[in-house]
């Protein structure tokens, strides 16, 4: 009965925290009921027992993904209301309706076609994360491998991009040094 | 079976909730004498005997103080943002276990209020989440020492949680497992966990430092304007639940720290019990010391502390543990 009462009470939550992140014309507003959906998302792998994936949801889109989108909200006026010249009004929310649409049939459908089986049920004797780590080091090997080699290369191209003037320290140069140095930048 | 679940883990929550919010107000004054001593000041004198009624009378000003909402403030993201802070910190404590398991009339009592097993990741995540209550509250504010301070902090925050991960992992590959309670018993037949990983544990009370927003990294009070930083529009109690917040989580910190490190609460006796609150105690004054002890640290200064140094011997600490699991 306690998980009905939490999936309903969670999927109302988060159904109400995504609609207000597309509705909304003030984007803090936006962020915050985003940030707030993600958290309530990660309630639904409590509720399967996926304890491990519902930690991992908050830390990746509550704690970095979110925290970047702060990062870049920073840059404009936060406690103005957006204007939006919305064009094609009629097209996008069709659009959007048909893709989610799509999206839910093609959950729907293998699960009405065939009795759905784990391939790999939660083991009581062993713990959650242990069960991950068995599956993404056997099964997911390969996949996980190269999500590693995709980080890597996006972590070089990242210090590349941004390390341009990294070994100078401005605060330690004294007035003329930086009048100098910015004559010589610009 | 179920009723009596319901009931216990309702009369937990609650216990957490007053003992810690209770803690918060009297490590206000904890604080203010411990610093004052140290300075060789007197502290808060006037409200009772040594000023020990000073919690009383700083919690009837924040309780009865109007709350203001200036103009030009986003209203409902100003307003839920103190508490934010401090929900996330007290629901952070979930997953810690604040003392050995005992027995009430043949009924066992775990205090702890679900041991679930990614116990140390959920408590992390979830007290990382409380970044959200500086952040938005400085950006709500409409204020830009307000948003500058908010941006510093996020920035501090984001980075020391790379360290905090990162420190962990070489204890937690040791005792394989995520929950502080097997972490706790793992430490009950060989040494503290402090003599295995004594890099790791550094490394994780620096990283805590941070992540509690306590000096010497302390960025999220703007000093060298003269400006509270995130707090500045804010009164009342919704100032005062960013602190209880602040405290609530130096609390946890402690409790992380003494449980990880250690030994917890040893072997589950009443001895063990205190031997915690003690090293729990001493924690806390260690964030108080520290304070006392060291100016703030330099924006730059803390991230190349962070990526330049603390971050490169995580990781060569985690590789060395590996290492020598290995072989």
């Amino acid at each position: 009965m306690f998980e009905a009462i939490a999936f309903y009470l969670f999927s109302f939550l988060t159904i109400v925290m995504f609609w207000i992140t597309v509705t909304t014309k003030h984007s803090l507003y936006a962020l915050t009921a985003l940030a707030a959906g993600m958290i309530f998302i990660s309630a639904f792998f409590f509720i399967l027992g996926a304890d491990f994936m519902g930690v991992v949801q908050i830390i990746v889109y509550s704690g970095a993904v979110m925290a970047l989108y702060a990062f870049g909200m920073m840059f404009f006026d936060t406690t103005r209301e957006l204007k939006e010249k919305p064009t094609k009004t009629r097209l996008v929310p069709i659009l959007g309706a048909l893709a989610a649409l799509l999206v839910v049939l093609m959950v729907i459908a293998p699960v009405v076609g065939e009795n759905i089986t784990a391939h790999y049920p939660i083991d009581v004797a062993i713990g959650n994360s242990q069960a991950i780590g068995m599956v993404l080091f056997t099964k997911y090997l390969v996949p996980f491998e190269l999500a590693a080699v995709m980080l890597l290369v996006a972590m070089i191209g990242g210090i590349v991009l941004a390390g341009k003037m990294m070994d100078e320290d401005y605060s330690s140069l004294s007035e003329e040094q930086i009048d100098e140095k910015e004559g010589a930048v610009s | 079976m179920e009723t009596a679940y319901l009931i216990e883990t309702v009369i937990k929550i609650v216990t957490i909730l007053l003992v810690f919010s209770a803690l918060a107000g009297i490590g206000t004054y904890f604080e203010r004498k411990v610093l004052a001593f140290m300075q060789r000041r007197l502290g808060p004198m006037n409200v009772g005997p040594y000023g020990i009624a000073q919690v009383a009378a700083d919690g009837i000003k924040l309780f009865t103080k109007e709350d203001i909402v200036p103009t030009n403030v986003v209203g409902p993201i100003f307003k839920i943002a103190p508490v934010i802070t401090a929900a996330t910190a007290f629901m952070a404590a979930a997953a810690i276990p604040f003392l050995p398991s005992f027995e009430i009339g043949g009924y066992v009592v775990n205090p702890i209020v679900s041991d679930i097993n990614v116990g140390i990741l959920y408590v992390l995540a979830v007290m990382a989440v409380g970044f959200y209550g500086p952040l938005l509250g400085g950006m709500a504010s409409a204020n830009k020492y307000a948003l500058l301070s908010a941006a510093r902090g996020a920035a501090v925050f984001i980075s020391y949680e790379v360290i905090t991960g990162l420190s962990l992992l070489a204890p937690l590959m040791m005792v394989g497992s995520f929950s502080l309670i097997d972490l706790n018993n793992f430490q009950i037949e060989g040494y503290w966990m402090v003599v295995y990983q004594p890099v790791a544990m550094v490394l994780f009370l620096i990283a805590g430092f941070a992540e509690t927003g306590r000096t010497p990294f302390h960025l999220v009070a703007n000093d060298h304007e003269i400006i509270d930083g995130f707090g500045t529009e804010y009164s009342g109690m919704r100032w005062g639940l960013f602190f209880i917040g602040e405290y609530a989580n130096m609390f946890f910190y402690a409790f992380l720290i003494s449980i990880l490190f250690f030994g917890g609460f040893g072997d589950g006796s009443v001895l063990g019990a205190f031997a915690l609150l003690g090293k729990v105690s001493f924690f806390f004054f260690f964030f108080l010391w520290t304070r006392a002890a060291w100016p703030d640290v330099r924006p730059d200064q803390l991230m190349w502390l962070c990526w330049k140094v603390l971050m490169p011997l995580a990781v060569i600490n985690i590789v060395i543990t590996g290492f020598v699991m290995m072989f």
